[in-house]
């Protein structure tokens, strides 16, 4: 118990990404939530591939999740700005009421 | 040994509980500082766990940059509960207790962080290759960053440049209406569509047409 292993690290970044994936699912206000949501997962990603890094001794994990970590930049930047677009040209980011493309 | 596991217990105990503060939050705003919460305290287990430079990459760029851009696109759609006026006087009363409670913890979290470091050699006894080298971590991955993974390395650059662009050219609207100052129309003005030179009549007047 009070030997912290690799499992902990790992049932860390396993918690903190179920949490992200209903937060997706359960989630009925705006969009916005559901890109932190996002975030989420890949910090669970995250999580994993450092702890990986430390306890097998390879530096790759760390320079993949830098990589990870430039990748959710631009995601999240490219999301926003969606979601400014819309929301000006319907005037709401609510999920229920975004149902454009099922025509 | 002792401190290490408390200090993991603490910092995931504090991530986990803001990840589902997040998700179940009513208030948007709320949701966005939680994230900050959980980002910054699993840069602190980065920090303890002895990967530094993206422990401080992650503070830097998810809270300096994406958290305070999602902070900005919620307080500027204006979506929340509350439909208006963030800090006036009625409403800031809810707002000030998370705002209390989240930064307290922060700051607890950072001097645990600090504390930790001190201990560091004796809290985690990783046999791994690159910290008995006496080169530091953020040596280490600027090593092979720079040597191993130079083309992935200029490739993600691209990709910020184009999410970048990407992101200007999507917001961006051109209004109808607005006068705006010309300067190629004002340089390229020549003097015969400027001036006109009359000939006035005596109790006549000049027509001015425009």
């Amino acid at each position: 118990m009070t030997e912290i292993g690799l499992g902990h690290y790992l049932t860390l970044g396993a918690v903190i990404f179920s949490i992200g994936v209903i937060g997706i699912f359960l989630n009925r206000k705006n969009i916005i939530v559901i890109l932190m949501s996002i975030e989420l997962i890949l910090l669970a990603v995250n999580i994993n591939l450092v702890s990986f890094s430390i306890f097998l001794g390879d530096l790759a994990g760390q320079v993949f999740t830098l990589f990870i970590l430039t990748v959710a930049a631009a995601e999240a930047a490219i999301g926003l700005a969606i979601i400014v677009v819309y929301f000006r040209n319907s005037g709401t980011i609510r999920v229920e009421e975004i149902d454009r493309l099922k025509g | 040994m002792i401190a290490h596991s408390i200090f993991f217990y603490t910092f995931s105990l504090i991530a986990i509980i803001s990840a589902i503060m997040v998700t179940a939050s009513k208030n948007t705003v709320h949701s966005v500082f939680f994230l900050i919460l959980d980002f910054i305290s699993i840069s602190c287990l980065f920090i303890m766990i002895g990967a530094e430079f993206l422990g401080m990459i992650m503070l830097i760029v998810y809270v300096g940059a994406v958290a305070v851009l999602f902070l900005f696109v919620v307080m500027m759609l204006n979506v929340a509960q509350q439909k208006n006026q963030w800090f006036a006087a009625k409403d800031s009363s809810k707002h000030i207790p998370f705002g209390l409670i989240i930064s307290t913890l922060i700051f607890v979290e950072i001097i645990i962080v600090i504390g930790g470091w001190k201990y560091k050699p004796e809290i985690f006894d990783i046999n791994n290759s690159f910290t008995q080298l006496s080169v530091s971590n953020t040596h280490s991955l600027g090593q092979i960053l720079y040597t191993d993974y130079i083309h992935i390395f200029q490739i993600s650059g691209m990709i910020l440049l184009v999410a970048m662009i990407g992101a200007i050219v999507l917001t961006f609207r051109q209004r109808s209406g607005v006068k705006r100052q010309s300067y190629i129309k004002q340089i390229s003005r020549e003097r015969a569509e400027g001036v006109e030179v009359l000939k006035v009549e005596t109790n006549k007047g000049v027509r001015i047409d425009d």
